[in-house]
């Protein structure tokens, strides 16, 4: 094998500049997907964060049917405290659960006493909801961010706040319908205002959940939903279907089941953005895919067809038709580590230097999100298998016609 | 003792529509050790007898016995590795592989058909690039060499596997005529000192004149059988 590689090497060596123009075609193109998988990895995940550790919390639990009307936020599709007890005795069992924050969410008109206007509202329990989304503190852009709200405080969207000339310290009132039909109103003092997110939650108020219940006249303590946050965004497919196994248990008198389970993904269009980025990156990986076997195809056929009387002279001493094609395998396996190995380091180099220099960019409403490339060791791996495995299978073709040459013809090409 | 027995042998060879028939059964004996030469004008038949005794190809009909095996029923494989065990081949325009030096040339059988140990291989190899006087241009590339001694590097490559036959088509027509009679003088001091049977073809009369036996071809059927050994080097 040694000497098999070392011929192979010295081919390739005869004809540098071909050989260094492909090793680093495939060079750019691994350059390309890992630093795209890193880039967009790094923006998902500060994406997907921003939601989860802002908004939607990494899973949901509601009572059965909630999500389908989410949109009208129904008073009608509560938790009792029996089932919110319940739900959180579950939870407690889980240990990859890390907080849960219970929330009571409504629609509601806010008055500034000279113009109103809808706003969705959620009443929260301020320590669990800072313990569960811990990022909803940093969408506060004026106001005290060393505590989320007290009772009788409100925290509302920059976009309202703005619409309505509203400030920190000001006045407002909140008025809505209870399930009974009437409508209660309370005032409330602006404690903050939050940067906006795009999707669903992202412009809501906060109050305390006190209020809310007091608004709503829920003196029972009924909450519409609890908020999880877990040790890893990667543990909520298993314990989504951990807590919709436990909670499968639980029924109404009629038999229908009380809880719904949704994970982040579910509940914010944001995950479709996410899935784009991973077809994005799948694309990016064909493309490179691509690049790898023509180049490497292009090579080893042009290889083949120079080397004809090499190939004739080897095979009429002896040569196995195996190790010839052996030999060219190796030449194209070659040129896949060479260009493989390169286009890693560079890969690692960028994403270091980007890491060094910190890049920021806008997304949405939010600037200067910092934007912090990294890639795993398995998406890297995984480059280099894929890329190597690729450059060897094009250079199958053209090895076995080597192989299987005859030697006469072979020897006889001009 | 014959080494190579060719009886009635012919090949016909498909050219497009045309059936060419470049052997019109041969036949002949060659004794171990012997050193001939197959003569004729082009197209008459002699590469083709080489490539056969070579099993680089197979007779259309008759029989062609090679150390003993009917080289006309090997298969690819099997004609691969019976060429890498017992026959060398030298060619007209030497062909050595650009790549490796002298010594590595001639090492190439050893490693890459034979699968020598390293010691052993040193060993052969410069027994060889001494016997051929290339002793001391082992670590030159091929490029770096005149003819002539490229084509004695092809020469010791030709019998680095304790080679049985060596066949060389044209080995003198791209050098001139001193250097031709250097090397065919070569091929016959090795054919004494090793026992090694040389089989060439050649259109040069003085070049043939060095061969033992030479076995004149004409449109594909051995015309004439000279021995002339005595008259070259007696």
């Amino acid at each position: 094998m040694g000497n098999l590689l070392k011929i192979a090497m010295r081919n390739l060596i005869r004809n540098w500049r071909r050989t260094f123009l492909t090793a680093g075609l495939i060079t750019v193109g691994v350059v390309a997907v890992l630093l795209f998988t890193a880039l967009a990895g790094s923006f998902k995940e500060l994406m997907i964060g921003q939601f989860t550790d802002s908004v939607v919390g990494d899973l949901e639990i509601h009572a059965k049917g909630y999500v389908a009307s989410i949109d009208n936020l129904p008073l009608t599709l509560d938790m009792s405290p029996r089932m919110t007890e319940r739900a959180e005795a579950v939870l407690k069992s889980i240990p990859d659960v890390v907080a849960d924050s219970p929330r009571v969410k409504f629609a509601a008109m806010l008055s500034n006493f000279a113009e109103t206007t809808g706003v969705r509202v959620n009443g929260i329990d301020p320590q669990k909801e800072d313990a569960t989304l811990p990022l909803l503190r940093s969408r506060i852009v004026a106001g005290d961010r060393n505590a989320l709200l007290k009772p009788g405080q409100i925290l509302i969207p920059d976009l309202l706040a703005n619409g309505m000339h509203v400030k920190v310290g000001s006045t407002v009132v909140l008025i809505a319908t209870n399930r009974d039909g009437s409508v209660n109103g309370q005032t409330f003092v602006v404690h903050g205002i939050l940067s906006g997110l795009n999707g669903p939650g992202g412009k809501d108020s906060y109050i305390d959940i006190n209020d809310a219940r007091h608004i709503l006249r829920m003196p029972n303590g009924e909450t519409n939903e609890i908020v999880v946050r877990l040790k890893t965004i990667g543990e909520v497919p298993q314990v989504v279907k951990q807590l919709r196994t436990a909670l499968s248990q639980d029924h109404t008198t009629n038999g229908k089941p009380l809880f719904e389970v949704h994970s982040w993904d579910q509940l914010t269009p944001f995950s479709t953005v996410a899935r784009m980025i991973d077809l994005l990156t799948l694309f990016i990986k064909v493309i490179l895919v691509s690049i790898v076997l023509i180049s490497v195809l292009n090579v080893m056929v042009m290889a083949v067809y120079e080397r004809i009387r090499e190939i004739g002279t080897i095979a009429a001493i002896g040569t196995q038709p195996r190790r010839i094609m052996g030999l060219f395998l190796v030449e194209g396996l070659l040129l896949g580590v060479f260009g493989t190995l390169i286009g890693v380091a560079l890969s690692l180099g960028a994403i270091f230097l980007l890491n060094i220099h910190k890049v920021t960019f806008a997304f949405g409403q939010q600037s200067h999100i910092v934007l912090a490339p990294t890639i795993g060791a398995w998406d890297v791996v995984a480059a280099c298998v894929v890329v190597i495995v690729v450059a060897s299978l094009a250079s199958v073709q053209p090895a076995w016609r080597a192989a299987r040459m005859d030697p006469i013809a072979a020897l006889r090409h001009i | 003792m014959s080494i190579i027995h060719a009886q009635d042998v012919t090949k016909a060879y498909q050219a497009g529509e045309v059936t060419v028939q470049a052997l019109r059964g041969v036949t002949f004996d060659i004794e171990r050790g012997s050193f001939i030469s197959f003569v004729g004008a082009s197209g008459s038949g002699k590469t083709t007898l080489l490539n056969l005794i070579g099993c680089l190809d197979r007779p259309t009909s008759g029989q062609l016995t090679v150390l003993g095996t009917d080289v006309s029923t090997l298969d690819r494989r099997e004609s691969a590795l019976f060429r890498g065990q017992n026959i060398g081949f030298i060619f007209q325009d030497f062909n050595l592989l650009p790549v490796l030096s002298v010594y590595e040339n001639v090492e190439y059988p050893l490693i890459m058909v034979q699968s020598w140990p390293e010691h052993r291989r040193r060993e052969r190899v410069m027994e060889l690039l001494g016997a051929v006087g290339m002793a001391d241009q082992a670590q030159k590339r091929p490029d770096q060499l005149s003819g002539g001694q490229k084509q004695r590097v092809a020469v010791a490559r030709a019998l680095a596997p304790d080679t049985k036959v060596v066949l060389a088509d044209e080995p003198t027509a791209n050098l001139d005529s001193q250097t031709a009679h250097r090397v065919i003088d070569l091929m016959h001091q090795l054919k004494a000192e090793l026992g090694v049977t040389f089989a060439f073809s050649t259109h040069d009369p003085k070049i043939m004149a060095a061969a033992e036996i030479i076995y004149h071809l004409e449109d594909g059927r051995v015309t004439n059988i000279e021995r002339s050994r005595e008259v070259a080097y007696g």
